[in-house]
């Protein structure tokens, strides 16, 4: 086995070279703060942003040289590269609309941005990873780090039940993956992607298709959970209700993202020889997930839980997606993820800023009369709520056009036609907002939300080009995701 | 002797395991765990994985256990009550549990129809040489990336239990 072994080569380093910075960058942070004291906090956040920057950078390079490092445990190609740059994006958003949230509940600290930095490395591991136990340890460290993040205010009671809902839910989910790749090895003999790919489709290995279906069933448990996909969205709404409102953002966003990143590159390399097996059930799910969360997401009058579960409702919508098994699924997948980034981002940014100190002021009526006190925040507002409806000229939009296109073109008619008819039912409950901010006369109860932070105003006018720009020229991003969507078997 | 050597430590393993569930006070759980952990050991050692059945021994059964127990003596964690509406839960979820297990049971038997009986150092590769040379060379990212895993955990559990911030 010695004989074997050559050390990694410098390209392979550069080719972790995201991980590598975030993980110092985390590091860092933490000594920086012990170092500096507690007067300098308000430096925490710049600091973040530059090694943010600084991992975008290297996200940039490793994609230039693409390849697989480190004994084909990762594999950096342009689906990687892609995946990588949009949780780093999100994490960018995310640190920017947090300073000032952090700052008004006193819970300024370096660990906050270190847990993101942290979160995201785990995130884009799972954007790269071509091993089984790569995908487990990238999930863990993107989890773990949100389950603190989703409780970080202590003194909560909110957070505390948002963390310790996820905490336990998701390590039990987790250990139906776990379970999974256990059998799945014990099937193939291998944790690798391709060679999985490789044993499945060769015509000389026997094995029991039913036992790697359980296999593919156990590991969809623990996907599905990640990405809130039913019938294991239950936690969603209540996590993303009580976790802090950035962090709501920031896990609606990023994880969900690597989430199915991951997801479909197991289920279109690993499993794609099973297509016949799974895809039914993945059918029901991704209808399940839409119904759900449009429906329930008709009824509430929290803003944020209404945000909840309209992020499990654009899950399902990935998931057709995902049903429809094809480079133009996978394609319109990543469009998909790219664009409710950017708008989900947007959106929560606002509420961020708007629910006030202690988060008092998270009910839909108390936005009554909000365009008349900010104009400016309400239009952005409704430019975001728009692209959440998929109204032309969105990147909404077109994430939903590419996404039933590739769902009509593998023969998904019914699940299109279920999909835009639950777009329309989406539509009444973002547009009741836009009622609200706009037609109804605010009343002493309602907040009066002060100044926009410069952060949450830069953060909204990022989120807002990147939702004009995919709405307006598709092309640019989806070529890109059209080049990088053949995974290499 | 080997068949009889695994379904003994099998059959402990399992009756340990519920044992942990239905136990009400947090020790009895905990030093039932114990069981479980040890007897894997030997289900280990049948399988001639040396290196894993004395790691699963030192770190599961002897650290690790022994932190479990500390903590709980130190919240001082009495029997738990059992809740008011249990048989309704009990009710729904035994059945699953049937459900689930028979299913499980039903996919490995059809999977694997005829699997051999373990036999005693018929696997080798399982010495601290082997375990290593695995550990540095092919696994060598999953091994690194794994101490960021650690120091998330640990800032976590910082975070979460620091003083009050005023």
């Amino acid at each position: 086995m010695l004989v074997n072994f050559t050390p990694p080569s410098a390209s392979e380093y550069i080719r972790v070279l995201p991980e590598i910075l975030l993980t110092v960058g985390g590091t860092i942070l933490m000594i920086a703060e012990g170092l500096a004291g507690e007067r300098h906090r308000r430096g925490l956040a710049p600091m973040a942003l530059a090694f943010l920057l600084l991992a975008l950078g290297g996200a940039v390079v490793a994609g230039m040289d693409p390849g697989p490092a480190f004994n084909n445990m990762l594999t950096v190609d342009g689906y990687a590269t892609f995946f990588r740059l949009l949780v780093l994006i999100v994490g960018i958003l995310s640190v920017l609309i947090s300073g000032s949230y952090l700052t008004r509940e006193n819970a300024d600290s370096a660990d906050y941005y270190a847990l993101i930095l942290f979160s995201l490395c785990g995130q884009s591991i799972l954007a790269s990873a071509n091993e089984l136990i790569m995908v487990f340890i990238g999930l863990e460290i993107s989890s773990i780090a949100t389950y603190v993040l989703a409780g970080f205010l202590r003194n909560d009671k909110r957070n505390n039940e948002a963390a310790i809902k996820y905490f336990l839910l998701g390590s039990f989910a987790t250990a139906f993956l776990l379970y999974g790749v256990g059998w799945i090895y014990g099937v193939t003999g291998t944790t690798n992607l391709q060679e999985i790919h490789r044993f499945l489709t060769s015509s000389e290995s026997v094995y029991s298709p039913l036992l790697v279906s359980a296999c593919a069933a156990m590991m969809f448990v623990g996907f599905a959970f990640k990405v809130s996909a039913a019938p294991f969205q239950g936690w969603a709404p209540d996590v993303y209700q009580g976790a802090p409102a950035p962090v709501s953002a920031f896990m609606t966003a990023a994880p969900k993202a690597a989430a199915f990143a991951v997801f479909l590159r197991v289920y279109s390399i690993a499993f794609s020889g099973l297509t016949e097996r799974w895809q039914p059930i993945l059918w029901v799910s991704a209808m399940a997930t839409m119904v759900i969360g449009n429906f329930a997401a008709l009824r509430q009058d929290n803003i944020k839980r209404m945000l909840a579960y309209s992020s499990v409702a654009h899950a399902g919508y990935v998931m057709v997606a995902v049903v429809a098994h094809s480079e133009a699924g996978v394609a319109a997948a990543m469009f998909y993820l790219a664009s409710y980034a950017f708008m989900n981002l947007g959106a929560f940014a606002i509420v961020t800023h708007y629910v006030g100190k202690g988060e008092r002021y998270v009910g839909i009526d108390d936005m009554a009369g909000y365009a008349r006190q900010q104009p400016l925040i309400a239009a952005l507002f409704t430019w975001f709520l728009l692209s959440l409806i998929g109204v032309p000229l969105t990147g909404g939009f077109f994430g939903k056009f590419y996404v039933f296109k590739s769902a009509i073109d593998s023969n998904l008619i019914w699940l299109t036609v279920l999909g835009l008819l639950n777009s329309a039912v989406a539509a009444y409950y973002y547009l009741r907002i836009i009622v609200v901010m706009y037609f109804h006369e605010p009343t002493n109860e309602t907040g009066a939300a002060g100044p926009v932070p410069a952060g949450v105003r830069l953060a909204l006018i990022g989120s807002a080009i990147g939702v004009f720009v995919l709405g307006v020229m598709p092309s640019a991003v989806l070529e890109f995701a059209n080049r990088s969507a053949m995974l290499s078997r | 002797m080997d068949a009889i050597l695994f379904f003994l430590f099998a059959a402990i393993a399992v009756v340990s395991a519920i044992n942990v569930v239905v136990q009400r006070h947090p020790i009895s759980s905990a030093l039932s765990l114990v069981g479980v952990m040890g007897s894997l050991a030997v289900l280990y050692l049948l399988l001639g994985a040396e290196f894993i059945a004395a790691a699963q021994m030192i770190v599961y059964a002897g650290a690790i256990m022994v932190l479990f127990v500390f903590v709980i003596m130190l919240l001082n964690a009495g029997a738990e009550k059992s809740p008011r509406k249990g048989w309704i839960l009990t009710a729904v979820a035994m059945p699953l549990l049937v459900l689930f297990l028979g299913m499980v049971s039903y996919i490995i038997q059809r999977g694997f129809p005829n699997a051999p009986l373990v036999v005693f150092g018929q696997f080798t590769g399982g010495s601290p040489k082997d375990v290593g040379m695995a550990l540095f060379t092919r696994y060598l990212l999953p091994f690194e990336i794994t101490s960021v895993l650690i120091l998330i955990a640990i800032i976590g559990a910082v975070v979460l239990a620091r003083k009050e911030m005023e």
